[in-house]
């Protein structure tokens, strides 16, 4: 069939299956837009492309379908890059569109130009700048293919104008051949046999779950695994919400800003199963002290993890899921007894010894009872978001989440304002559950004009801002590791962010006492619109336990 | 740990962007390569890089790992020195401005089994082919004379014998 390059693209991705784009149009994708003027899928225009790949990347991860954003040349798609870093690095499938220069003009500093192929190519799986109307098919089919599939990532499209103008024959019947792409999906059965003696050998096993076991949808395994070996389980920030945290074998969270417990029987483990996991020094704190006594196995899709950052004694190259299930399988096979309780039992004590307390009535309010209304107040299958700091910390280290896509946050690029774009992602993905955000005051003025896209577009998204009126994550260690010289962190008093939000006819809340939390996150969730709620918390109150920056991670300061 | 000089061959899809993608991990990745040469191959379509680098067993393990990442990287592999024919290209300008010289020059390019391939008033172009120690044996003997240019093309290797380096199919 003859059609114009953006009429192909279009259908590209509708027969991908893709409902909403999240972009801004440009000279160099007037195209595009032109050919999306007629398209069932939902173009939804963010107000900075920031907004858009982050959105892109929240629908994505609460959905596990593929986000796709768009952008024009130059400013438009440099704005991109950061959320696409984001996607790369927190290994989120999402697809970005950009326009460019005609291709006559490329190289030649035309208006508008840059190389984003070259800018983006660290923080990208893979990237198709297109040469051909022809190959439009192939190269969408490819990139949605490479996005979603093995260790997902983000994969970027760029268009010149002139290929969105053409007009050629289009064949949508293409095979794809990557013959240099073959993701592992079954793990080795000799290594999976070795993985199944070496648990069953184990004394003080622990299990540590990252992202991966929620992008392969592997929870249900998991929990057959831990209850099958009566292993406790701990989750990285990623994997926060692939274990349900209020379990008896759930430890919470490992790492700097982790569970007591967790950093404890990490560290007193003699066997560890790592699983979709990449050993971040977040997580493993000095490497020289992690887990020192411990024989580890590591399952992971993604071979170059293996032995990066820790060595290990039994990898297993291949799906999380795929893996676990024939793990338990040999496991069943070969197990005799019980294992012995001496070691739940520890775990216990120390859960019940280090359980946070939470409960405080101070005004100005804690942070941590902030964090257990919004905790108590949420279902299960509702998703929160973070920003990135001391809130990104606090719901990390003390909301407990149960359910996979639960739990959504900038793990490692540390994003400030993904929060809220992504919490509107997350909420288009699913419209049905209540969603906020965790945000820092800071973080959330990085991205705080998207309260009109989220307004104008009735995606009703709470946003809960821990005012402290200070960048506290940095304040916090000025004032641990630096003497307390307070060096540019102050955000001064405003802005008044419940203006803010009436200015953009959103619905803003001040909350200043604990009994004002309940009633405000009632009305929050019910007001039929999107809601800022600018909860007044102490300015100085900082995020413990922390273990400081390259030490173990028993080496806690409370 | 020691620090070994390590081969390695990557076999790639010729698209537009690969070696930029290939130049661009390993410098990103923080490993030390020394040289890297890209040529075609008995495929079509298919083009082969060889890389030499400096570093430990492991960093070795973690550049193929991490090549093999990369979608057009098809085939990657260590390859050991003992197993394997290694060569390079070099073409050194000698300073000849004597006619002793110009004669002494000659004479050790055919010890070397070299071959002037541009012969001008007072200087020479030699060009050889070799082992590393070879090549930088004769550059060494050229000093006396005066090198004012060496262009040499890194290295290239080749599997002795029943491996090969290649890739099944059309
Ligand atoms: C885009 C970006 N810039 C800077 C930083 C460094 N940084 C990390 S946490 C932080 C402070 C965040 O402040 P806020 O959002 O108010 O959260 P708080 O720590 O106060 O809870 C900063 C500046 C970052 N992570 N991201
Ligand atoms: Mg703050």
């Amino acid at each position: 069939m003859k059609m114009s390059g953006a009429r192909a693209i279009v259908s590209g991705l509708e027969k991908e299956g893709v409902e909403v784009i999240f972009g801004i149009p440009g000279g160099q994708s007037i195209p595009l837009y032109d050919a999306l003027y007629d398209s069932s899928m939902n173009h939804i225009l963010t107000r900075h492309e920031q907004g858009a790949a982050h959105a892109a990347d929240g629908y994505a991860r609460a959905s596990g379908k593929v986000g796709v954003c768009s952008a024009t040349s130059g400013p438009g798609a440099t704005n991109l890059t950061t959320g696409i870093a984001n996607a790369y690095m927190d290994s989120s499938p999402i697809v970005a569109i950009t326009g460019q220069v005609p291709r006559a003009s490329i190289g030649k500093d035309a208006f508008q130009e840059t190389d984003i192929i070259g800018i983006t190519m660290p923080v990208t799986k893979q990237s198709f700048q297109l040469r051909s109307v022809a190959e439009i098919p192939e190269v969408i089919k490819s990139s949605f293919y490479i996005a979603k599939t093995g260790r997902p990532g983000p994969v970027l499209i760029d268009i010149p104008k002139d290929i969105q103008e053409i007009e050629d024959e289009i064949d949508f019947n293409v095979k794809l051949e990557l013959n240099g792409y073959k993701p592992t999906l079954r793990g080795h059965p000799r290594q999976i046999k070795e993985a199944a003696k070496l648990i069953l050998e184990a004394e003080r096993p622990v299990i540590i779950a990252g992202g991966g076991v929620i992008i392969s949808e592997a929870s249900e395994e998991l929990m057959e695994l831990a209850r099958l070996i009566g292993a406790p389980v701990t989750t990285t920030l990623m994997g926060k919400g692939s274990f349900p945290e209020m379990d008896p074998l759930a430890l919470g969270v490992l790492g700097m800003h982790g569970r007591k417990a967790a950093n404890y029987a990490v560290t007193d483990s003699d066997v560890l199963i790592s699983i979709g996991m990449r050993f971040s020094d977040r997580s493993t704190g000095a490497v020289s002290c992690f887990a020192p006594d411990a024989k580890i196995i590591h399952i992971d899709i993604d071979p170059a993890e293996i032995g990066k950052n820790v060595s290990v004694d039994i990898p297993v190259v291949g799906d999380a899921k795929t893996v676990l299930k024939e793990l338990i399988r040999v496991l069943r096979k070969i197990m005799e007894s019980e294992k012995s309780k001496a070691w739940q039992e520890k775990i216990k004590i120390w859960k019940k010894e280090f359980s946070p307390k939470m409960d405080y009535d101070d005004v100005p309010l804690k942070p941590h009872r902030v964090i257990k209304e919004i905790m108590d107040f949420l279902s299960e299958d509702d998703i929160v978001t973070t920003e990135v700091g001391q809130c990104q910390m606090w719901a990390h280290h003390y909301m407990g989440r149960s359910k996979p896509r639960s739990f959504i946050s900038s793990g490692g690029l540390g994003t400030m304002g993904f929060g809220f774009p992504a919490a509107m992602g997350a909420k288009v993905a699913k419209p049905d559950v209540n969603v906020i955000d965790i945000a820092g005051d800071g973080s959330f003025l990085m991205n705080i004009q998207e309260l009109a896209t989220v307004v104008e577009n009735n995606i009703n998204v709470v946003v809960g801002v821990f005012d402290n009126h200070y960048l506290g994550m940095v304040r916090q260690w000025q004032e641990l590791f630096y003497d307390r010289r307070y060096s540019s962190v102050y955000l001064g008093n405003l802005p008044d962010f419940v203006k803010v939000a009436e200015g953009f006819g959103a619905l803003g809340i001040r909350v200043e006492k604990p009994e004002e939390i309940r009633p405000a996150l009632k009305e929050a969730f019910n007001a039929g619109k999107p809601v800022v709620l600018d909860f007044m918390i102490e300015h100085e109150c900082n995020i413990f336990p922390m273990v400081p920056p390259g030490r173990c991670l028993k080496d806690i300061m409370e | 740990m020691e620090n070994k000089t390590h081969y390695i061959v990557a076999l790639v899809e010729d698209k537009p962007g690969v070696m930029q993608r290939v130049s661009g991990l390993l410098s990103r990745r923080n490993f030390n390569i020394k040289s890297i040469s890209v040529g075609a191959t008995e495929k079509l379509g298919i083009s082969r890089i060889t890389m030499t680098l400096k570093g430990q067993e492991e960093v070795l393990e973690q550049v193929i790992k991490q090549l093999n990442k990369l979608i057009e990287v098809v085939k990657v592999l260590g390859i050991e020195k003992d197993e394997s024919v290694i060569r390079e290209l070099v073409l050194i300008k000698v300073n000849t401005a004597t006619v002793s010289a110009r004669a002494e020059v000659v004479q050790y390019a055919n010890i070397f089994r070299g071959r002037v391939v541009d012969v001008a008033k007072d200087s020479m172009v030699i060009e050889i082919t070799g082992d590393e120690s070879k090549i930088n044996a004769f550059i060494e003997l050229m000093r006396s004379y005066g090198v004012k240019e060496v262009a040499r093309t890194g290295k290239t290797i080749m599997t002795r014998g029943k491996k090969i380096v290649s890739i099944k199919g059309k």
